[in-house]
Protein backbone atom coordinates (compact mmCIF):
# COMPACT_ATOMS: atom_id res chain seq x y z
CA UNK A 1 0.00 0.00 0.00
CA UNK A 2 1.17 3.36 -0.94
CA UNK A 3 -1.23 5.42 1.45
CA UNK A 4 0.25 6.65 4.36
CA UNK A 5 -0.79 6.83 7.44
CA UNK A 6 -0.86 9.85 9.35
CA UNK A 7 1.61 8.26 11.72
CA UNK A 8 4.13 7.98 9.14
CA UNK A 9 4.13 11.33 8.58
CA UNK A 10 7.81 12.76 9.98
CA UNK A 11 7.45 16.16 11.96
CA UNK A 12 9.91 17.82 9.66
CA UNK A 13 7.23 17.79 6.99
CA UNK A 14 4.91 19.66 8.77
CA UNK A 15 7.17 22.38 11.18
CA UNK A 16 9.49 24.36 10.48
CA UNK A 17 12.82 22.36 9.95
CA UNK A 18 14.45 25.08 12.31
CA UNK A 19 12.13 24.12 14.77
CA UNK A 20 11.93 20.65 14.44
CA UNK A 21 16.16 20.70 15.67
CA UNK A 22 15.18 22.91 18.28
CA UNK A 23 12.92 20.07 19.63
CA UNK A 24 15.68 17.70 19.41
CA UNK A 25 17.83 19.46 21.31
CA UNK A 26 15.41 20.15 23.93
CA UNK A 27 14.80 16.37 23.98
CA UNK A 28 18.39 15.57 23.99
CA UNK A 29 18.69 18.54 26.99
CA UNK A 30 15.87 16.78 28.59
CA UNK A 31 17.27 13.73 28.12
CA UNK A 32 14.18 12.28 27.03
CA UNK A 33 15.42 11.62 23.51
CA UNK A 34 15.42 8.19 23.98
CA UNK A 35 11.83 7.57 24.24
CA UNK A 36 10.72 10.43 22.78
CA UNK A 37 12.24 10.93 19.06
CA UNK A 38 9.84 7.94 17.70
CA UNK A 39 7.46 10.56 16.46
CA UNK A 40 5.93 14.22 17.71
CA UNK A 41 2.56 14.53 16.97
CA UNK A 42 1.80 17.60 15.59
CA UNK A 43 -2.69 19.12 16.34
CA UNK A 44 -3.46 21.90 14.77
CA UNK A 45 -6.54 24.30 16.27
CA UNK A 46 -9.67 23.14 15.27
CA UNK A 47 -12.94 25.22 14.50
CA UNK A 48 -10.99 28.70 14.03
CA UNK A 49 -13.24 32.26 14.75
CA UNK A 50 -15.19 34.32 12.08
CA UNK A 51 -16.16 37.65 12.14
CA UNK A 52 -18.10 39.34 9.44
CA UNK A 53 -18.21 36.19 6.75
CA UNK A 54 -14.45 36.31 7.15
CA UNK A 55 -12.09 33.34 8.73
CA UNK A 56 -10.03 34.32 11.13
CA UNK A 57 -6.81 32.80 11.13
CA UNK A 58 -5.28 31.28 14.10
CA UNK A 59 -1.49 32.43 14.15
CA UNK A 60 1.05 31.58 16.55
CA UNK A 61 1.67 34.16 18.95
CA UNK A 62 5.28 35.47 19.27
CA UNK A 63 7.54 33.59 21.51
CA UNK A 64 8.34 36.86 23.11
CA UNK A 65 4.75 37.46 24.05
CA UNK A 66 4.40 33.73 25.12
CA UNK A 67 7.66 34.03 27.10
CA UNK A 68 6.97 37.95 28.86
CA UNK A 69 3.56 38.12 29.14
CA UNK A 70 2.33 36.00 31.98
CA UNK A 71 -0.03 35.43 34.55
CA UNK A 72 1.87 33.33 37.59
CA UNK A 73 1.67 35.38 40.61
CA UNK A 74 4.04 32.84 42.41
CA UNK A 75 6.50 35.20 40.64
CA UNK A 76 5.01 38.37 41.02
CA UNK A 77 1.64 40.28 40.12
CA UNK A 78 2.59 42.10 37.47
CA UNK A 79 2.20 40.35 33.85
CA UNK A 80 6.12 41.28 33.25
CA UNK A 81 7.15 39.87 37.20
CA UNK A 82 7.00 35.61 36.02
CA UNK A 83 10.02 36.43 33.29
CA UNK A 84 12.13 38.62 35.49
CA UNK A 85 11.41 37.31 39.08
CA UNK A 86 11.92 33.57 37.86
CA UNK A 87 15.47 34.17 36.15
CA UNK A 88 17.83 31.00 37.83
CA UNK A 89 14.69 29.55 38.79
CA UNK A 90 15.97 25.83 39.42
CA UNK A 91 14.18 22.85 38.02
CA UNK A 92 16.62 20.08 38.80
CA UNK A 93 16.17 18.38 40.44
CA UNK A 94 12.02 18.25 40.40
CA UNK A 95 9.65 15.21 41.78
CA UNK A 96 6.16 15.17 41.29
CA UNK A 97 3.94 13.20 44.17
CA UNK A 98 0.54 11.27 42.95
CA UNK A 99 -1.44 10.10 45.83
CA UNK A 100 -5.08 9.38 47.26
CA UNK A 101 -7.28 7.06 45.49
CA UNK A 102 -4.71 5.81 43.23
CA UNK A 103 -3.52 1.88 43.20
CA UNK A 104 0.06 3.50 42.36
CA UNK A 105 0.90 5.85 44.53
CA UNK A 106 4.37 6.98 44.26
CA UNK A 107 7.11 10.59 43.81
CA UNK A 108 8.23 10.16 40.45
CA UNK A 109 11.28 12.28 39.37
CA UNK A 110 10.52 14.28 36.27
CA UNK A 111 11.91 12.35 33.90
CA UNK A 112 10.45 8.68 35.31
CA UNK A 113 7.16 11.06 35.49
CA UNK A 114 7.69 11.49 31.34
CA UNK A 115 9.70 9.11 30.33
CA UNK A 116 7.04 6.41 30.04
CA UNK A 117 4.74 8.97 27.46
CA UNK A 118 5.30 10.21 23.66
CA UNK A 119 6.13 13.87 23.50
CA UNK A 120 3.75 15.55 21.08
CA UNK A 121 3.14 18.88 19.48
CA UNK A 122 -0.01 20.63 20.38
CA UNK A 123 -0.82 23.93 18.80
CA UNK A 124 -3.83 24.82 20.78
CA UNK A 125 -5.50 28.41 21.91
CA UNK A 126 -5.03 29.85 24.84
CA UNK A 127 -7.84 31.86 26.40
CA UNK A 128 -6.69 33.82 29.68
CA UNK A 129 -10.40 35.10 31.67
CA UNK A 130 -8.77 38.56 31.53
CA UNK A 131 -10.39 38.74 27.88
CA UNK A 132 -6.91 37.87 26.37
CA UNK A 133 -5.56 35.48 24.34
CA UNK A 134 -2.66 33.66 22.63
CA UNK A 135 -1.98 30.48 20.23
CA UNK A 136 0.74 28.67 21.78
CA UNK A 137 2.40 25.81 20.55
CA UNK A 138 2.93 23.47 23.61
CA UNK A 139 5.16 19.87 23.80
CA UNK A 140 3.68 17.55 26.14
CA UNK A 141 1.77 14.64 26.65
CA UNK A 142 -2.12 13.42 27.42
CA UNK A 143 -2.70 13.63 30.73
CA UNK A 144 -5.04 10.42 29.85
CA UNK A 145 -1.51 8.82 29.66
CA UNK A 146 -0.65 9.43 33.08
CA UNK A 147 -4.11 8.49 34.81
CA UNK A 148 -3.79 5.10 33.09
CA UNK A 149 -0.50 4.26 34.74
CA UNK A 150 -1.22 5.20 38.17
CA UNK A 151 -4.63 3.39 38.01
CA UNK A 152 -7.02 5.62 40.32
CA UNK A 153 -9.66 3.84 41.79
CA UNK A 154 -12.91 3.42 41.15
CA UNK A 155 -13.72 5.92 44.04
CA UNK A 156 -11.70 8.81 42.42
CA UNK A 157 -13.97 10.97 40.80
CA UNK A 158 -11.40 14.33 40.85
CA UNK A 159 -7.77 14.78 40.26
CA UNK A 160 -5.98 18.08 41.71
CA UNK A 161 -3.00 19.53 41.03
CA UNK A 162 -0.52 21.67 43.29
CA UNK A 163 2.21 24.02 42.39
CA UNK A 164 5.55 24.01 44.12
CA UNK A 165 4.93 26.04 47.83
CA UNK A 166 8.87 27.53 48.25
CA UNK A 167 8.66 31.34 48.96
CA UNK A 168 11.94 31.27 49.40
CA UNK A 169 12.07 30.52 45.10
CA UNK A 170 8.74 31.93 44.42
CA UNK A 171 9.22 35.38 46.04
CA UNK A 172 5.26 35.98 45.04
CA UNK A 173 4.11 33.84 47.83
CA UNK A 174 5.90 35.35 50.49
CA UNK A 175 2.36 37.68 49.99
CA UNK A 176 -0.55 36.72 50.67
CA UNK A 177 -2.24 37.17 47.16
CA UNK A 178 -3.38 33.74 46.89
CA UNK A 179 -3.84 30.88 49.16
CA UNK A 180 -0.56 29.04 48.34
CA UNK A 181 0.09 26.51 47.20
CA UNK A 182 -1.93 26.88 43.89
CA UNK A 183 -3.85 24.19 43.77
CA UNK A 184 -6.51 23.32 40.78
CA UNK A 185 -8.52 20.53 39.50
CA UNK A 186 -10.50 18.76 37.18
CA UNK A 187 -13.24 16.19 37.12
CA UNK A 188 -11.42 12.79 36.16
CA UNK A 189 -13.62 12.62 33.15
CA UNK A 190 -12.36 16.08 31.88
CA UNK A 191 -8.73 15.39 32.45
CA UNK A 192 -9.09 11.82 30.79
CA UNK A 193 -10.59 14.03 27.54
CA UNK A 194 -7.83 13.76 25.06
CA UNK A 195 -7.26 17.42 24.53
CA UNK A 196 -6.54 17.86 28.27
CA UNK A 197 -2.40 18.38 28.63
CA UNK A 198 0.68 17.97 30.90
CA UNK A 199 3.35 20.03 29.27
CA UNK A 200 6.70 19.95 29.67
CA UNK A 201 7.83 22.64 26.80
CA UNK A 202 6.54 25.11 23.93
CA UNK A 203 8.05 26.50 20.56
CA UNK A 204 10.04 23.12 21.06
CA UNK A 205 11.93 24.44 23.85
CA UNK A 206 11.93 23.81 27.71
CA UNK A 207 9.48 25.27 29.70
CA UNK A 208 10.72 28.68 31.24
CA UNK A 209 9.90 29.05 34.28
CA UNK A 210 7.67 31.83 33.93
CA UNK A 211 5.63 29.19 31.67
CA UNK A 212 5.77 26.69 34.43
CA UNK A 213 8.47 24.68 34.22
CA UNK A 214 9.63 21.88 34.27
CA UNK A 215 5.48 20.79 34.16
CA UNK A 216 1.89 21.95 33.96
CA UNK A 217 -1.17 21.27 32.90
CA UNK A 218 -2.66 22.85 29.57
CA UNK A 219 -6.61 22.36 29.32
CA UNK A 220 -7.18 24.81 26.46
CA UNK A 221 -11.17 24.64 26.33
CA UNK A 222 -10.72 26.53 30.11
CA UNK A 223 -9.78 29.56 31.05
CA UNK A 224 -6.20 30.01 31.74
CA UNK A 225 -6.19 29.75 35.49
CA UNK A 226 -7.39 26.44 35.27
CA UNK A 227 -3.75 25.08 34.09
CA UNK A 228 -1.43 24.60 37.25
CA UNK A 229 2.37 25.66 37.10
CA UNK A 230 5.78 24.17 38.50
CA UNK A 231 3.49 20.92 39.71
CA UNK A 232 4.50 19.20 42.04
CA UNK A 233 1.98 16.88 43.73
CA UNK A 234 -1.27 15.17 42.15
CA UNK A 235 -3.94 13.96 43.77
CA UNK A 236 -7.12 11.91 42.96
CA UNK A 237 -10.35 12.48 45.12
CA UNK A 238 -13.73 11.88 45.53
CA UNK A 239 -14.52 15.63 46.59
CA UNK A 240 -14.32 18.35 44.66
CA UNK A 241 -11.07 20.24 45.30
CA UNK A 242 -11.09 23.60 46.51
CA UNK A 243 -9.00 25.75 44.25
CA UNK A 244 -7.08 28.82 44.53
CA UNK A 245 -9.44 31.30 42.64
CA UNK A 246 -12.43 29.78 43.46
CA UNK A 247 -11.33 30.46 47.20
CA UNK A 248 -9.94 34.20 46.63
CA UNK A 249 -13.33 35.54 45.26
CA UNK A 250 -15.83 32.55 44.57
CA UNK A 251 -18.36 34.92 42.85
CA UNK A 252 -15.60 35.71 40.08
CA UNK A 253 -14.62 32.73 39.59
CA UNK A 254 -16.36 29.20 39.89
CA UNK A 255 -14.24 25.40 39.54
CA UNK A 256 -15.05 25.09 35.58
CA UNK A 257 -13.50 28.31 34.12
CA UNK A 258 -15.26 26.76 30.77
CA UNK A 259 -14.04 29.66 28.25
CA UNK A 260 -17.94 30.77 27.78
CA UNK A 261 -18.97 33.74 25.16
CA UNK A 262 -22.37 33.85 27.12
CA UNK A 263 -21.78 34.15 30.38
CA UNK A 264 -19.67 37.10 31.19
CA UNK A 265 -16.77 37.64 34.57
CA UNK A 266 -19.10 39.79 37.01
CA UNK A 267 -16.41 43.06 35.86
CA UNK A 268 -16.10 42.22 32.27
CA UNK A 269 -17.55 40.72 29.20
CA UNK A 270 -16.50 37.38 28.22
CA UNK A 271 -18.40 37.64 24.60
CA UNK A 272 -14.55 39.47 23.21
CA UNK A 273 -10.70 38.97 22.77
CA UNK A 274 -8.05 40.08 22.37
CA UNK A 275 -5.31 37.97 20.55
CA UNK A 276 -1.88 39.15 21.84
CA UNK A 277 -0.26 40.94 18.55
CA UNK A 278 -3.90 42.00 17.19
CA UNK A 279 -5.77 44.93 16.82
CA UNK A 280 -9.17 44.52 16.72
CA UNK A 281 -10.93 42.12 19.19
CA UNK A 282 -11.99 39.11 18.35
CA UNK A 283 -15.48 36.95 19.17
CA UNK A 284 -14.70 34.03 21.44
CA UNK A 285 -15.76 30.92 20.62
CA UNK A 286 -18.03 28.38 23.05
CA UNK A 287 -15.40 26.01 24.90
CA UNK A 288 -12.63 28.41 23.06
CA UNK A 289 -13.30 26.64 19.79
CA UNK A 290 -13.07 23.07 21.50
CA UNK A 291 -16.79 22.63 21.55
CA UNK A 292 -17.19 20.04 19.22
CA UNK A 293 -14.64 17.87 21.26
CA UNK A 294 -15.64 18.53 24.46
CA UNK A 295 -19.40 20.27 24.66
CA UNK A 296 -20.55 16.46 25.52
CA UNK A 297 -19.11 16.09 28.87
CA UNK A 298 -20.87 19.52 30.06
CA UNK A 299 -24.36 17.91 28.54
CA UNK A 300 -27.27 18.73 30.76
CA UNK A 301 -24.88 20.98 33.20
CA UNK A 302 -26.32 24.54 33.57
CA UNK A 303 -23.08 26.42 32.47
CA UNK A 304 -24.74 29.51 33.81
CA UNK A 305 -24.52 27.96 37.44
CA UNK A 306 -21.22 26.22 36.65
CA UNK A 307 -19.37 29.09 35.83
CA UNK B 1 9.84 83.37 50.74
CA UNK B 2 6.23 84.17 50.39
CA UNK B 3 6.57 87.29 47.54
CA UNK B 4 8.94 85.18 45.72
CA UNK B 5 7.65 84.47 42.26
CA UNK B 6 8.36 82.38 39.91
CA UNK B 7 10.16 82.73 36.45
CA UNK B 8 8.02 83.58 33.34
CA UNK B 9 9.21 80.35 31.70
CA UNK B 10 8.19 78.45 34.24
CA UNK B 11 4.58 77.78 33.47
CA UNK B 12 5.17 76.62 29.60
CA UNK B 13 8.00 74.12 31.28
CA UNK B 14 5.24 72.36 33.68
CA UNK B 15 2.53 72.80 30.65
CA UNK B 16 4.69 70.83 28.44
CA UNK B 17 6.18 68.14 31.12
CA UNK B 18 2.13 67.49 31.79
CA UNK B 19 1.80 66.74 28.36
CA UNK B 20 4.81 64.00 28.09
CA UNK B 21 2.89 61.32 29.02
CA UNK B 22 0.37 61.64 26.84
CA UNK B 23 2.71 62.33 24.15
CA UNK B 24 4.14 59.00 24.87
CA UNK B 25 1.26 57.07 25.05
CA UNK B 26 -0.07 57.83 21.84
CA UNK B 27 3.36 57.46 19.98
CA UNK B 28 3.74 53.98 21.87
CA UNK B 29 0.32 52.93 20.70
CA UNK B 30 0.47 53.77 17.61
CA UNK B 31 4.38 52.39 17.29
CA UNK B 32 3.62 48.91 18.68
CA UNK B 33 0.75 48.68 16.09
CA UNK B 34 2.07 49.59 12.64
CA UNK B 35 5.79 49.59 13.67
CA UNK B 36 5.83 46.28 15.54
CA UNK B 37 7.47 47.94 18.60
CA UNK B 38 6.49 46.07 21.96
CA UNK B 39 6.76 49.50 23.90
CA UNK B 40 3.51 48.61 25.61
CA UNK B 41 4.44 45.11 25.82
CA UNK B 42 2.35 42.26 24.69
CA UNK B 43 -1.21 43.89 25.51
CA UNK B 44 -1.21 47.99 24.46
CA UNK B 45 -4.57 48.69 24.32
CA UNK B 46 -4.51 47.35 28.02
CA UNK B 47 -1.40 48.88 29.19
CA UNK B 48 -2.58 51.78 27.50
CA UNK B 49 -5.63 52.49 29.59
CA UNK B 50 -3.92 51.79 32.92
CA UNK B 51 -0.83 54.02 31.90
CA UNK B 52 -3.37 56.76 31.78
CA UNK B 53 -5.78 55.67 34.47
CA UNK B 54 -2.76 56.17 36.88
CA UNK B 55 -2.20 59.54 35.37
CA UNK B 56 -6.01 60.91 36.09
CA UNK B 57 -5.28 59.73 39.68
CA UNK B 58 -1.62 61.39 39.59
CA UNK B 59 -2.78 65.00 38.34
CA UNK B 60 -5.80 64.80 40.99
CA UNK B 61 -3.44 64.01 43.44
CA UNK B 62 -0.95 67.12 42.37
CA UNK B 63 -3.68 69.60 41.97
CA UNK B 64 -5.41 68.16 45.73
CA UNK B 65 -1.65 68.85 47.05
CA UNK B 66 -1.36 72.62 46.00
CA UNK B 67 -3.42 73.71 48.48
CA UNK B 68 -1.75 71.60 52.04
CA UNK B 69 1.81 72.33 50.73
CA UNK B 70 1.33 76.11 50.05
CA UNK B 71 0.11 76.58 53.42
CA UNK B 72 2.61 74.68 55.31
CA UNK B 73 5.72 75.95 53.42
CA UNK B 74 4.53 79.02 52.91
CA UNK B 75 5.04 78.33 48.84
CA UNK B 76 1.67 80.75 47.43
CA UNK B 77 3.15 80.90 44.01
CA UNK B 78 2.35 77.39 43.41
CA UNK B 79 -1.36 78.49 43.49
CA UNK B 80 -1.11 79.87 40.02
CA UNK B 81 -0.97 76.48 38.76
CA UNK B 82 -3.49 74.68 40.43
CA UNK B 83 -6.26 75.13 37.72
CA UNK B 84 -4.04 73.91 35.33
CA UNK B 85 -3.08 70.83 37.09
CA UNK B 86 -7.28 70.35 37.51
CA UNK B 87 -7.21 71.00 33.65
CA UNK B 88 -4.75 68.22 33.18
CA UNK B 89 -6.40 65.61 35.26
CA UNK B 90 -9.64 66.45 33.24
CA UNK B 91 -7.56 65.85 29.57
CA UNK B 92 -6.04 62.22 31.48
CA UNK B 93 -9.72 61.15 31.92
CA UNK B 94 -10.55 62.07 28.91
CA UNK B 95 -7.66 59.79 26.76
CA UNK B 96 -8.06 57.24 29.29
CA UNK B 97 -11.88 57.37 28.64
CA UNK B 98 -10.90 57.51 24.72
CA UNK B 99 -8.99 54.94 24.58
CA UNK B 100 -11.30 52.16 26.34
CA UNK B 101 -14.33 53.39 24.26
CA UNK B 102 -12.29 53.79 20.57
CA UNK B 103 -9.41 51.17 21.56
CA UNK B 104 -10.85 48.45 23.71
CA UNK B 105 -14.95 48.62 23.26
CA UNK B 106 -14.45 50.09 19.42
CA UNK B 107 -17.07 52.64 19.29
CA UNK B 108 -20.09 49.71 19.92
CA UNK B 109 -22.17 51.85 22.28
CA UNK B 110 -24.07 48.51 23.13
CA UNK B 111 -21.14 47.28 25.54
CA UNK B 112 -20.78 50.65 26.90
CA UNK B 113 -24.13 50.63 28.03
CA UNK B 114 -23.83 47.62 29.17
CA UNK B 115 -20.94 48.21 31.03
CA UNK B 116 -22.05 51.43 32.64
CA UNK B 117 -25.13 49.72 33.83
CA UNK B 118 -24.01 45.87 34.64
CA UNK B 119 -20.08 46.99 36.22
CA UNK B 120 -20.03 48.49 39.26
CA UNK B 121 -16.42 49.88 38.75
CA UNK B 122 -17.07 51.16 35.22
CA UNK B 123 -20.45 52.71 36.73
CA UNK B 124 -18.06 54.67 38.97
CA UNK B 125 -15.49 55.60 37.03
CA UNK B 126 -18.20 57.24 34.57
CA UNK B 127 -19.76 59.43 37.06
CA UNK B 128 -16.49 60.31 38.69
CA UNK B 129 -15.60 61.58 34.88
CA UNK B 130 -19.15 62.90 34.69
CA UNK B 131 -18.85 65.22 37.74
CA UNK B 132 -15.30 66.48 36.56
CA UNK B 133 -16.82 67.77 33.16
CA UNK B 134 -18.71 70.88 35.15
CA UNK B 135 -15.48 71.31 37.06
CA UNK B 136 -13.43 71.82 33.68
CA UNK B 137 -16.14 74.06 32.18
CA UNK B 138 -16.22 76.56 35.00
CA UNK B 139 -12.41 76.15 35.08
CA UNK B 140 -11.59 80.02 33.57
CA UNK B 141 -11.48 83.24 35.51
CA UNK B 142 -15.05 84.10 33.85
CA UNK B 143 -16.72 81.46 34.97
CA UNK B 144 -15.89 81.82 38.17
CA UNK B 145 -17.20 85.29 38.42
CA UNK B 146 -20.41 84.58 36.81
CA UNK B 147 -20.70 81.65 39.47
CA UNK B 148 -19.68 84.20 42.54
CA UNK B 149 -16.51 83.11 44.44
CA UNK B 150 -18.40 80.86 47.25
CA UNK B 151 -20.66 79.09 44.70
CA UNK B 152 -17.78 78.04 42.97
CA UNK B 153 -16.06 76.94 45.57
CA UNK B 154 -18.99 74.84 46.47
CA UNK B 155 -19.43 73.49 43.19
CA UNK B 156 -15.36 72.54 43.26
CA UNK B 157 -15.73 70.41 46.38
CA UNK B 158 -16.99 67.93 43.96
CA UNK B 159 -12.93 66.90 43.69
CA UNK B 160 -13.30 65.50 46.89
CA UNK B 161 -16.08 63.20 45.76
CA UNK B 162 -14.05 62.47 42.46
CA UNK B 163 -11.29 61.17 44.04
CA UNK B 164 -12.74 59.03 46.15
CA UNK B 165 -14.84 57.75 43.48
CA UNK B 166 -11.21 57.09 41.35
CA UNK B 167 -9.53 55.73 43.81
CA UNK B 168 -12.89 53.22 44.19
CA UNK B 169 -12.49 52.49 40.68
CA UNK B 170 -8.73 51.71 40.95
CA UNK B 171 -9.21 49.52 43.37
CA UNK B 172 -12.57 47.36 42.01
CA UNK B 173 -10.67 47.61 38.84
CA UNK B 174 -7.56 45.66 39.93
CA UNK B 175 -7.79 41.46 40.22
CA UNK B 176 -6.65 41.07 43.32
CA UNK B 177 -3.11 42.75 44.29
CA UNK B 178 -4.66 45.92 45.89
CA UNK B 179 -0.59 47.24 46.51
CA UNK B 180 -1.14 50.45 44.28
CA UNK B 181 -4.67 51.33 44.84
CA UNK B 182 -3.72 51.15 48.66
CA UNK B 183 -0.50 53.84 48.23
CA UNK B 184 -3.48 56.09 46.18
CA UNK B 185 -5.77 55.62 48.80
CA UNK B 186 -3.40 56.35 51.64
CA UNK B 187 -2.08 59.35 49.90
CA UNK B 188 -5.68 61.11 49.26
CA UNK B 189 -6.33 60.03 52.94
CA UNK B 190 -3.85 62.38 54.08
CA UNK B 191 -5.03 65.24 51.40
CA UNK B 192 -8.70 65.13 52.35
CA UNK B 193 -7.86 64.46 56.07
CA UNK B 194 -5.75 67.40 56.21
CA UNK B 195 -8.75 69.52 54.98
CA UNK B 196 -10.68 67.67 57.43
CA UNK B 197 -8.53 69.11 60.38
CA UNK B 198 -8.08 72.43 58.72
CA UNK B 199 -12.18 72.44 58.66
CA UNK B 200 -12.65 71.43 62.02
CA UNK B 201 -10.02 73.65 64.02
CA UNK B 202 -11.50 76.58 61.75
CA UNK B 203 -15.41 75.87 63.12
CA UNK B 204 -14.20 75.51 66.70
CA UNK B 205 -12.31 78.66 66.65
CA UNK B 206 -15.22 80.07 65.14
CA UNK B 207 -17.78 78.90 67.85
CA UNK B 208 -15.20 79.90 70.64
CA UNK B 209 -15.12 83.31 69.06
CA UNK B 210 -18.97 83.46 69.49
CA UNK B 211 -19.31 82.29 72.89
CA UNK B 212 -16.70 84.25 73.66
CA UNK B 213 -18.55 88.14 72.34
CA UNK B 214 -21.35 88.47 74.77
CA UNK B 215 -19.86 87.90 78.11
CA UNK B 216 -22.19 85.21 79.90
CA UNK B 217 -22.72 86.26 83.31
CA UNK B 218 -24.01 83.14 84.84
CA UNK B 219 -20.55 82.31 83.52
CA UNK B 220 -18.44 84.73 85.04
CA UNK B 221 -19.90 84.04 88.36
CA UNK B 222 -19.03 80.21 88.33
Amino acid sequence: MLIKKPDDLRSSEITPESLYYDRREFLRAAGLLGIAAATLGHVEPANAATQDGQQLKDELTPFEDVTTYNNFYEFGTDKSDPAENSKGFKTKPWTVAVEGLVSKPATYSLEDFIKPSKLEERVYRHRCVEAWSMVIPWLGFPMSDLINRVQPLSSAKFIEFQTLNDPQRMPGQRSPVLAWPYTEGLRLDEAMHPLALFAVGLYGKMLLPQNGAPLRTVIPWKYGFKATKSIVRIRFTDKQPRTAWNQATPNEYGFYANVNPEVDHPRWSQAKERRIGEFRKRPTLMLNGYADQVGRLYQGLDLRKNY
Amino acid sequence: MASWSPPRWLRPVIFVACLIPAAWVIVAIASDFFQGTRLLGSNPIKEAEHFTGRWVLRFLMFALAVTPIRQMLGWNWLQRYRRMLGLFAFAYASLHLSIYFFLDLELAWGDLAADIVKRPYITIGMAAFVMLVPLAVTSTAKMVKRLGGKRWAALHRLIYVIVVLGTIHFWMAVKRDITDPLIFAAIFAFLLGYRVVKWRRRTLAAAARDQAVPPAPSRATA
